[in-house]
């Protein structure tokens, strides 16, 4: 159990920290950072395991950050989880805070404008990244990749809730499509 | 982001709330939001806070979108902090915050631990990675729908494409990647704003 708090310790520092880097596209685009730090650096789970997080909690409803509530549940149990969510989601509250109680304005002011345009690139860029490494997981079959491009055609050019499309893809699982 | 627009609102006709929520009526309205937001909750926070309840305006709305996300962290917790303050102060951003997270938080532990004990069951491991397989797909539709929206200039180009290398490719810690590329593109803005 000694371990379990050692890890969530761990898994509270960094993602701690990296909840300050999550600008624009939301804390998706830190998924590759977590997969490095758990996966990589630490083996405290697997890539499929990380990417079964991931997925576990875009088909369930609420924040999509929780895939990092489901990342701690993995490598350290319910305190890995506890440790996990407060991390991702109480340094960027609070600093929240502190620019209302600052009366900061809002985005729109030309300051606002700026830091938006500069951060703008690099937030598409850690987006690209996210795809590109659960894409590198989830494709490790044909019948994977062909999936993940069907996935992408429909939604360039169709307006459907996400869950229904996840639905078909595990219908697609269970028959041994893919 | 709104990644999917709901269908169309016939509920819309309740009058414009004027009076301040109070922190229990915050919780009880964003736990309502939060559970209703499968694949992303940000439409249904725009559904519910403007088209239903009235207790935002659209330009409202888009304003505090705006300012939520031009900071860090998930954008719709900041979103929740924000409107739970203007309603309550800080107990209201709290109530606000708990509201959007603890149930989901329980729900999705429930569907982590199933997939602990269950996991290794075929069909169960072969329905995840038909999940996973769309998953990543909605993501990389994502990323290029946010690559084709961005600003067609050199240096929105050399800032993603060198983002991209550092993260995915060389798989640096995002800490360092971020932290020298963030300086380098708010000084290339702001000389370029400020000439």
């Amino acid at each position: 159990m000694s371990s379990n708090v050692t890890i969530a310790w761990a898994l509270f520092s960094h993602f701690s920290m990296i909840s300050m880097m999550a600008i624009g596209g939301g804390v998706i685009a830190l998924a590759p950072d977590m997969q490095r730090f758990v996966v990589d650096a630490h083996h405290w789970m697997s890539d499929e395991s990380f990417v079964a997080a991931f997925t576990i909690a875009q088909a369930s409803p609420g924040p999509n950050f929780l895939f990092a509530t489901l990342v701690g549940l993995q490598a350290a149990g319910w305190i890995g989880a506890l440790a996990a969510t407060v991390a991702i989601v109480v340094p960027p509250s609070a600093l929240t805070i502190v620019a209302l109680r600052a009366s900061v304005k809002h985005g729109g002011s030309p300051l606002g404008r700026t830091v938006k345009a500069a951060l703008s690139p690099l937030s598409v860029g850690m987006m690209l990244a996210t795809a590109w490494s659960l894409a590198r997981v989830a494709d490790n079959s044909w019948g994977g990749a062909v999936l993940t491009a069907l996935t992408v055609a429909v939604v360039m050019t169709r307006n459907l809730n996400p869950v229904w499309l996840i639905g078909v893809g595990a219908l697609v699982g269970i028959f041994g499509w893919i | 982001m709104l990644r999917h627009a709901p269908p169309p609102d016939v509920a819309a006709t309740a009058a414009p709330a004027t009076e301040k929520l109070s922190p229990t009526q915050l919780f009880l309205l964003f736990t309502q939001m939060t559970l209703l937001g499968f694949g992303g909750v940000l439409p249904w926070a725009y559904r519910i806070l403007v088209e239903r309840r009235r207790i935002l305006e659209k330009a409202e709305f888009r304003e505090l979108l705006a300012f939520a996300q031009i900071l860090p962290g998930p954008n719709i917790c900041n979103l929740s902090v924000i409107i739970g303050y203007r309603h309550a102060g800080i107990v209201g951003s709290v109530a606000a915050l708990a509201g959007m997270i603890l149930a989901p938080f329980a729900l999705v532990i429930m569907f982590g631990l199933a997939y602990r004990h269950y996991g290794d069951f075929p069909p169960v491991r072969h329905a995840l990675a038909g999940m996973s397989a769309v998953a990543a797909g909605l993501i990389v539709a994502m990323a290029l729908k946010m690559t084709r929206d961005l600003p067609r200039r050199r240096k929105n180009a050399l800032l993603l494409v060198l983002a991209f290398v550092g993260i995915a490719l060389l798989r640096w810690p995002l800490l360092m990647v971020i932290g020298i590329l963030a300086p380098l593109a708010l000084a290339v803005f702001w000389t370029e704003t400020h000439r």
